[in-house]
């Protein structure tokens, strides 16, 4: 190989500033604050449909099936943790316990750099008539 | 230790046992939990929904009833009025007679249609057909047809291409050339969501309200029963009795796509 100095150390330094997030935490000892997300009202209850980790790792997927259950099969009832029933519905469901689209879905939404594109139907609870505009740049 | 067939045999159809009782077993155990998902208890149930509009009720009630019931649905189902007739979007509508039922314009007819009807505007919406063009047409599977007959949507799915508006011979279905929001003049209803610029819609049957146990928004706005709602499967059914007693006629039924809502003239 021709250079192959100089082509081995460029390798190795594309190497090392490509996996710079992976390894800075761990060297440099501090990772990024991350998300904070606004807990609902306690009164609510404390649980969710399902468990706190498999939410947050699976809600996408749980929200499509939703979806399909809901639209094509019209069922619209869910039996989620302790045998608590649901209406699946994100916009009468989720949104009564999660108040704030902004505080809750967007934090963490923002932060992994992913912009689902629920809200262009479905209606926050933040959502104000007054404000539509001919259209919407979120 | 030499294995006759005989006996290869009998061990192969205890394992083939054995493979299928875990499926099983685990069946009995859902079951056991009650389902994970169902509908919901209340929920209007039916083998064919169709609808019956009663033309001469709505003669006799005047054209504000036809108003109470586009306002009714419209305003619950979020459906925005656009100042430019090409932006048009709608789920239930008037037309004239010669529009809506364009097959039954003829100089002899019944002297009630041809006098007393004559500028009533009839009320129009999806058909709900049992043969329905639009889903045939529609590339992604995004409008389809619920056993119950319902023909619905799913804006999830719907990428705007119209061809289930060319197929559609009612006009039933209108696309969001827009963005819909800011032309949303009623109060806003937060249980139900509005569409997005680029999906095509129409009138669902009131899905959502069947599914909660409620009659059809129109249906409901009526208050002389001049829009009947039921299973036509069903001989006792109030929309078959209806359709046993009078006259009744549907929209350009040469096509053949079978439409559910039926005009009583």
């Amino acid at each position: 190989m021709y250079n192959a100095g100089k082509v081995i150390i460029g390798i190795l330094i594309f190497l090392g500033l490509f996996t710079y997030p992976i390894w800075s935490p761990i060297v440099l000892g501090k990772a990024g604050p991350p998300p904070q997300l606004e807990k609902p009202d306690p009164a609510k209850g404390k649980v969710c449909v399902e468990a706190t980790d498999y939410m947050r790792s699976t809600h996408m997927s749980l929200l499509n099936n939703w979806r399909d259950w809901v639209v094509r099969d019209g069922n619209r009832i869910y039996t989620g943790l302790e045998g608590k029933k649901y209406n699946m519905s994100l916009q009468n469901t989720c949104l009564d316990c999660h108040k704030s689209r902004e505080k809750f879905c967007d934090r963490c939404h923002n932060y992994v750099n992913v912009s689902p594109r629920c809200w262009e139907c479905h209606i926050e609870p933040e959502y104000k008539q007054q404000q539509a505009v001919a259209w919407r740049s979120k | 230790m030499d294995k006759t067939r005989r006996d290869f045999l009998k061990i192969a159809g205890l394992s083939a046992l054995g493979l299928g009782a875990k499926p099983a077993a685990d069946a009995f155990a859902q079951s056991a939990q009650g389902p994970k998902i169902a509908p919901i208890p209340e929920a209007l149930k039916a083998k064919r929904w169709a609808m019956v509009v009663n033309l001469k009720k709505f003669k006799e009630s005047g054209p504000d009833a036809l108003q109470a019931c586009v306002d009714a649905c419209h305003t619950i189902h979020n459906v925005p009025k656009f100042d430019n007739p090409k932006d048009e979007v709608k789920w239930i509508w008037t037309e004239s007679l010669a529009h809506a039922l364009p097959n039954e314009e003829h100089h002899f007819l019944e002297e009630f249609v041809k006098e007393q009807m004559k500028g009533l505007p009839i009320l129009v919406l999806c058909n709900h057909c049992d043969n329905p063009p639009c889903v045939r047409v529609c590339p992604t599977q995004a409008t389809f047809r619920r056993l119950d007959g319902v023909v619905m949507m799913d804006y999830h799915r719907c990428i705007g291409c119209r061809y289930c508006m060319a197929g559609c011979p009612f006009g039933a279905r209108s696309l969001n050339w827009r963005d819909p929001r800011p032309f949303i003049k009623t109060k806003l209803n937060r249980e139900y969501p509005t569409r997005t610029r680029g999906v095509v819609e129409k009138c669902n049957f009131c899905d959502e309200r069947l599914a909660k146990g409620l009659k059809p928004a129109c249906v409901e706005a009526c208050k002389n029963k001049e829009i009947i709602f039921g299973d036509l499967e069903d001989p006792k059914s109030e929309v078959r009795e209806l359709l046993r007693a009078n006259f009744a006629v549907r929209r350009k039924p040469q096509l053949g796509t079978q439409p559910q809502v039926y005009y009583i003239v």
